[in-house]
């Protein structure tokens, strides 16, 4: 009955294999045409105290006196062996760096999809089931003014109304600064969370309300639901019901599409949050030239957004059996 | 038991578009309604479905036994086959329609009376062959419970075989007590499984021509538009008629 899954699986792996090496090679492309100097990036303010000597001999320690093709090349081959090469601004391996920081990004990003999916499909359904009238109405607004806000305004909004301003959260990081990880309870993790998920949440949310409602508007003035109405069906039963389906359906696959927006956002939103997660590390390391973990952060992000457009893909089958012929 | 449809129209802000039609059907009867393209047949059905299409004003009265119809009294079996949801399997489709009226779903009662396997409960729409779609909307109408069928163009786009089988379907809901009336522009297969069949022309009642007026040639059909419609049917499927060579 599922026969078309592991084809689908199959096939994207297979094209999985000829995107990673290609991404490597643009991502190694565009930071080696990076102006910055990671050396300079390294030296910092102490630029009187270091020598030209010196400077050289960082930069042979980095690998950087070799050409490029060659420096690509060995770290090519020290990926294929599991070795992302070392981070010049955290001082330690690549891949400890991204597993240290990849649990907080999911979080944040994992709770902010829930949340936006869940919230953005109900307005969505509610706003199409009262086609202009008034909640409908309050819907499309709030809507159309979220899609117009950018996420950095939003979030310093937020901010400022519930941590300046009431002082009801914390407006930083994951965890009260200055405590051990065994000693932050639950609760305060919790309270740390709500500000960044609100801010990551409501910069997808836009999208999917209104095309879940468009979705919702296409099935009730199709001749499935007016055959269903024609037996006493209601708009709001309709939508709630077999028109669930059809709204919700779209709404995931195009969520999970998205989910490579939802992870860029993130970097936006921990860098204003000062969330230790890997957006905050790709700031760092896009500002210090950290060529090794802006490499290893560009693969594990292809391998996110690859991994939600496979769930899209899925999920658009899942909802509907017509597309599983074609898989 | 009897359906009464007495003085019917329908009006559209631009202008009426069914006017004073009227009929009356019996249960265990059916009742042909034929008419050229545009006459308003569709929206007659769904006028005594109490579907009417958006701005859609109705005057005049449906009854039965004399008592103005309530909602639910007549079920519907749209002429559009993607009437049937495509994300749903058939079964689940029949148990909506069953539960709308209050009844307990019984996808496999259903089917079995318009002559599909229960296995067909488990089928999408887009698994069904166009006359299976066509039973499978005629299905989910039975499942509302109502006593009154109308059933919009069920044998269109089938080929004579499939047509048949759902004509017969049809004919069995009649013997089992239910009034159906069946819109089709196959006058020949009206004439052979209705009792009377309605003819309209531009939203106005023509005539109602008893199922033996069509014999012989139609020579009993009282007006010329039903004759001009018997003899466009094809020559050979007429009781009666020759082809040309």
């Amino acid at each position: 009955m599922n026969a078309w899954l592991p084809a689908l699986v199959a096939g994207r792996l297979l094209r999985l294999a000829w995107l990673l090496p290609l991404a490597a090679t643009g991502l190694f492309v565009l930071i080696s045409m990076a102006p910055i100097d990671p050396v300079q990036a390294y030296v910092g303010g102490r630029t009187s105290q270091i020598g030209p000597e010196q400077r050289e001999a960082i930069a042979a320690a980095w690998g950087l006196d070799r050409p490029a093709p060659e420096r690509f090349a060995s770290w090519l081959g020290r990926l294929v062996q599991g070795d992302l090469g070392r981070s010049i601004t955290f001082n330690a391996p690549v891949l400890q760096v991204i597993a240290a920081r990849l649990p907080a990004s999911l979080a944040l990003v994992g709770s902010a999809f829930a949340l936006s999916f869940v919230l953005g499909t109900l307005l969505g359904l509610v706003a199409g089931a009262t086609r202009g009238r008034w909640p409908d109405r309050v819907i499309r607004t709030i809507a159309v003014v979220l899609a117009a806000s950018p996420g950095f305004w939003i979030a310093i909004l937020l901010v400022a109304l519930f941590a300046v301003g009431l002082g009801w959260l914390p407006a930083c990081c994951a965890a009260p600064p200055g405590r051990l990880d065994s000693e932050v309870a639950l609760a305060d993790r919790w309270r740390h969370m709500v500000l960044p998920v609100v801010t990551l949440s409501v910069v997808g949310l836009a999208p999917l309300v209104l095309h879940t409602r468009q979705s919702l508007i296409a099935f009730l003035d199709g001749p499935a639901a007016r055959h269903l109405a024609a037996h006493g069906a209601r708009p709001l039963h309709l939508a709630f019901g077999p028109g669930l389906r059809h709204a919700a359906g779209v709404a995931l696959t195009l969520h999970l599409a998205g989910a490579g927006e939802l992870f860029g956002g993130s970097v936006l939103a921990e860098a204003v949050f000062a969330w230790p997660g890997l957006g905050q590390a790709t700031v760092r390391a896009a500002t210090g030239a950290d060529a090794p973990l802006l490499m290893g952060i560009g693969l594990a992000t292809l391998l996110f957004v690859f991994a939600g457009n496979l769930l899209a893909d899925i999920a658009a089958r899942l909802a509907d059996p017509r597309l599983r012929r074609a898989a | 038991m009897t359906l009464d449809v007495e003085d019917l129209s329908v009006s559209f802000p631009a202008g009426p578009v069914l006017e004073g039609v009227s009929l009356s059907l019996a249960r265990g009867e059916i009742v042909g309604l034929t008419g050229s393209s545009g006459a308003g047949k569709s929206l007659l059905a769904e006028a005594l479905a109490g579907a009417l299409p958006p701005g859609a004003v109705r005057t005049g009265r449906i009854a039965v036994d004399g008592e103005p119809a309530g909602p639910g009294a007549v079920a519907l079996a749209p002429q559009r086959l993607d009437a049937l949801d495509p994300l749903a399997p058939v079964g689940r489709q029949i148990g909506r329609f069953a539960r709308l009226c209050n009844r307990r779903a019984d996808p496999s009662g259903a089917l079995a009376s318009v002559g599909l396997p229960a296995g067909a409960a488990r089928l999408y729409p887009h698994e069904l062959s166009g006359g299976m779609a066509r039973r499978a909307l005629l299905a989910t109408a039975l499942a509302t419970g109502a006593d009154w069928i109308v059933a919009d163009e069920p044998t269109v786009g089938l080929d004579e075989e499939a047509g048949g089988r759902v004509l017969s379907v049809l004919a069995r809901l009649a013997a089992s007590g239910r009034g159906v009336i069946v819109i089709s522009h196959d006058l020949v297969g009206l004439a052979r499984i209705a009792s009377r069949v309605v003819i309209l022309r531009g939203g106005r009642h023509v005539e109602t021509a008893p199922a033996g007026a069509f014999a012989q040639g139609g020579t009993a059909l009282r007006e010329a538009f039903t004759r001009q419609l018997w003899q466009a049917q094809p020559a050979l499927a007429r009781p009666g008629g020759e082809a040309a060579c």
